[in-house]
């Protein structure tokens, strides 16, 4: 029995108390305010916001464990569907087929992996520090996006791809299935991969890893291609799900994905932190804007609680080391 | 605890500590200790990592609060604790082994920090403080640019300007944490002339040093502290440093000669020329399977350049390097570790193992190929893998998912040993092993050491400490300047004469 409830409190490490929590409250709250909260419809609206969020986490995540940040996450993810919107347009347009769907899927994963390897070089190399190396790459992709797209939307695509964006199988938003399966690999990559190991070593302490015999530069790179092919899904559904594809869609999701990140527990100077308290987190957030939506609140103001929420538990994790620590002094 | 031998002190005391006890949750980590210290006497204060050195230094100068009954009497004042506004206005100074300096701001405003801070009117007066510094340094017989900024300086003068800082608030008693950790030999001699220049002016020092050698120079008394407790306050004549070592120990350590012969073994490792200028210069040894060659030298004399050249982490300009008769290039260390070498690092804290993360994924950061299970890392074998070295080299530790930082320095050390063994290495260098390891702790590594030439691995143990290399190696190489300079056998030649030709 206690050797369960060890497992189980291994496997979810400490990171889950604060997310966990949130969690709890955010249902107790919502669920006695609003009897429509605790409905397949709030389950709706938070399956199909949920994955843009939380796939651009994701690819927040990974260099944030290695101690850097990928502020060009949006204009990645949007470049890359760029580079899907006009393969479908040269080949056709709404009559493209599915081959050359999944062709312009591919490009746009490659183009993703393309920024990440890019930034990935230059942080290895030159050890430049990674916010000013991905705002490079995120001025860059921008100026790049706006460029090609005169600042407008590109739409005009098959009918097949709608469903990608808003369609549901099995009951489950097809979006969401996506992100569920990034977020198993992630969870797979970075608990039982050498690279996942290596994230969080140099995330703690580069050189003590690179004397340890780590091909610390090699893991760099292949973090930020990672998160670059992370981006690049992103966009593919962020593409399907406004059936268009716009530089700017999602830039406000930018820092929120590094907030979901510290909600979930990841340390901001890098090496701890896990996938499933961070999906949590960003569970918590939805739950929290959806909630707010049913009692009638404004939607900037579902921002501006996320902000609160986000202060809170900071302070409320304070707090908790404070007490572990006095528990710790007094018990040994 | 017997007996202390009181030494003969005909003066008052200046500071009289009697009945501390101080308790941290449940520990007791200072049990009934009294402690005393002289008008301008040299003391020391000895005893392991984690005795109490450092609580007692913080009742004295008012961080701690300890438990009802404490009797502090100092400079004809008695407190039942001190605070540290109390300590400071009064003349009891610290210079913690950090040194708590700015390394961006100059000598000066390093030096008259608490004079300027604070006073009104809140405009710097820079002439002031230049003059501060400057009759501080003077104090001391020390000329520096007071004007450039401290980091300008190497850590022996950052020590001095530490020491300055000290004296501008006519200290009466200074308290010194391991202040000679990171000097040489020639910087050490310095620092302890400033001692005793300091204690002939009537200012009492309080010493705590882990090198014995030093200890038993520089003070008239020595008081042992063990696991909280007082053992006793000796007379530093007559004194000898295992006798000390004892002491803080409780147990008995012989130290002998552990050099074997080795020449009917055959060599692992044959350099030939290594040569990196400024560095290290035309290098050639040879390290035969089942041998210890020592390494010693002063800091700063090439032998971790050396060292990190056979790691693949420095690149020689010309010159070989040869493992079991194949010469050998690396490119990159992660080519000498398949190549069956091995480097612990000197610096443990920053490059030898990642601090914050936990014991056990420390141990396997060198060797994850032997966790994989179908290209996935996993558990169970990475627990197994930890069992077992932890077993074999005796680490004393709590839960492997525990942050390595928790442990002791000897046990930090057996895991970052454990961790090259695990990728088993046919030739492994020790760079300063001993380096923040208990006396007590540095027996047990060089037991591991012994047992590990015996099972046939080829050893490079470095050192700044020549009895380490004597005692453990076979063969003991001195290195200056980047070269080799002198070769000895142990067997055939006394430590003194080793020691004479190293310090020279």
């Amino acid at each position: 029995m206690t050797t369960i409830l060890e497992r189980v409190k291994t496997a979810l490490g400490p990171e889950m108390a604060g997310p966990g929590l949130a969690f709890v409250a955010v249902v107790l709250v919502f669920g006695l305010a609003s009897p429509q909260f605790l409905s397949a419809a709030t389950f709706g609206s938070v399956a199909f916001q949920l994955p843009e969020l939380g796939l651009l986490t994701l690819a927040m995540l990974l260099p944030i464990l290695t101690g850097g940040l990928n502020l060009a996450i949006t204009f990645t993810a949007n470049i890359a569907g760029l580079t899907l919107a006009w393969v479908l347009r040269e080949n056709g347009g709404v009559d493209a087929g599915v081959g050359i769907f999944i062709v312009g899927c591919l490009m746009a994963l490659l183009v993703g992996a393309a920024s990440g390897v890019v930034m990935g070089l230059v942080i290895a190399f030159t050890r430049a520090h990674p916010i000013l190396v991905s705002l490079s790459m995120m001025i860059f992709l921008r100026g790049l996006g706006e460029f090609l797209t005169r600042g407008g939307d590109i739409s005009g695509f098959p009918a097949f791809v709608g469903p990608i964006g808003h369609g549901s199988v099995a009951g489950i938003p097809v979006p969401l299935i996506v992100f569920i399966v990034c977020v198993l690999g992630w969870h797979v990559l970075l608990g039982r991969t050498k690279l996942g190991f290596n994230t969080y070593m140099i995330g703690s302490n580069l050189e003590a890893t690179r004397y340890s015999g780590i091909n610390t530069r090699k893991a760099i790179v292949l973090v930020y291609t990672l998160s670059g092919v992370m981006c690049a899904i992103a966009g593919i559904i962020m593409l399907a799900r406004f059936n268009s594809v716009r530089i700017g869609h999602g830039e406000s999701y930018l820092l929120i994905t590094v907030l979901a990140c510290f909600l979930g527990g990841v340390n901001p100077f890098g090496g701890f932190g896990r996938v499933i308290p961070v999906f949590v987190a960003l569970v918590v957030l939805q739950l929290l804007s959806s909630g707010l939506n049913l009692i009638g609140a404004n939607q900037h103001l579902a921002t501006a609680v996320w902000g609160i929420l986000l202060v809170g538990v900071m302070i409320l994790r304070w707090v908790a080391s404070k007490i572990k620590i006095s528990i710790i002094r007094r018990g040994s | 605890m017997h007996q202390a031998t009181s030494a003969t002190v005909s003066e008052k005391p200046l500071l009289s500590l009697r009945n501390i006890n101080m308790t941290f949750g449940g520990v007791k980590a200072l049990k009934n200790v009294s402690f005393e210290v002289s008008p301008g006497e040299v003391h020391c204060l000895a005893g392991e990592n984690g005795c109490g050195k450092s609580t007692l230094i913080k009742v004295i100068t008012g961080v701690y609060r300890p438990a009802d009954g404490a009797v502090i009497e100092y400079d004809g004042e008695t407190y039942s604790h001190m605070s540290p506004v109390t300590a400071q206005d009064r003349g009891i100074q610290v210079i913690w082994q950090d040194l708590a300096l700015f390394p961006e701001m100059s000598v000066a405003e390093n030096i008259a920090f608490s004079e300027i801070v604070g006073r009104r009117p809140r405009l710097v007066d820079y002439g002031r403080m230049r003059r501060i510094a400057i009759e501080a340094l003077a104090r001391l017989g020390i000329t520096l640019d007071v004007d450039l900024p401290l980091k300008e300086y190497a850590i022996a003068q950052r020590q001095i300007v530490a020491i300055a800082r000290a004296l501008i608030g006519e200290a009466k008693i200074v308290f010194m944490d391991e202040p000679t950790a990171s000097l040489t030999q020639s910087e050490t001699d310095h620092l302890l002339d400033i001692v005793r220049n300091l204690s002939a002016s009537g200012v009492a020092v309080v010493f705590v040093s882990h090198r014995l050698a030093e200890v038993l120079e520089i003070s008239s008394r020595i008081t042992v502290l063990r696991d909280g407790a007082l053992v006793g306050v000796y007379p530093a004549a007559g004194m000898t440093q295992s006798r000390i070592t004892e002491l803080m120990t409780g147990k008995t350590f012989d130290q002998h000669v552990r050099a074997r012969p080795n020449d009917d073994q055959p060599v692992v490792l044959e350099v030939r020329g290594l040569t990196r200028p400024g560095q290290f210069e035309d290098i050639s040894l040879t390290v035969r399977r089942g041998e210890t060659i020592g390494i010693t030298g002063l800091l700063g004399a090439g032998r971790t350049e050396l060292a990190l050249a056979l790691f693949g982490m420095l690149r020689p300009a010309s010159g070989r390097i040869s493992i079991e008769g194949k010469e050998v290039r690396f490119t990159s260390n992660r080519d000498a570790i398949k190549a069956g070498v091995a480097y612990l690092s000197e610096d443990r804290l920053s490059l030898g193992l990642v601090q914050p993360q936990s014991i056990a994924d420390n141990l396997v950061i060198a060797s994850l190929r032997k966790i994989l299970s179908g290209g996935l890392l996993s558990d169970d074998r990475k627990r197994g893998l930890v069992s077992r070295w932890i077993a074999d080299l005796g680490v004393r530790i709590g839960r492997q998912a525990d942050a390595i930082s928790t442990l002791s320095g000897g046990n930090q050390q057996r895991v970052a040993i454990a961790k090259w063994l695990a990728t088993d290495p046919k030739i492994l260098i020790l760079d300063c092993p001993t380096v923040g390891v208990d006396v007590g702790a540095r027996a047990g590594i060089f037991d591991i050491v012994a047992k590990l030439a015996e099972t046939g691995l080829a050893i490079i143990l470095i050192s700044d400490e020549v009895p380490e290399v004597y005692f453990n190696a076979d063969r003991v190489l001195h290195m200056a300047q980047g070269r080799i300079v002198g070769s000895y056998d142990p067997r055939q030649t006394r430590l003194e004469d080793v020691e004479a030709a190293v310090y020279a």
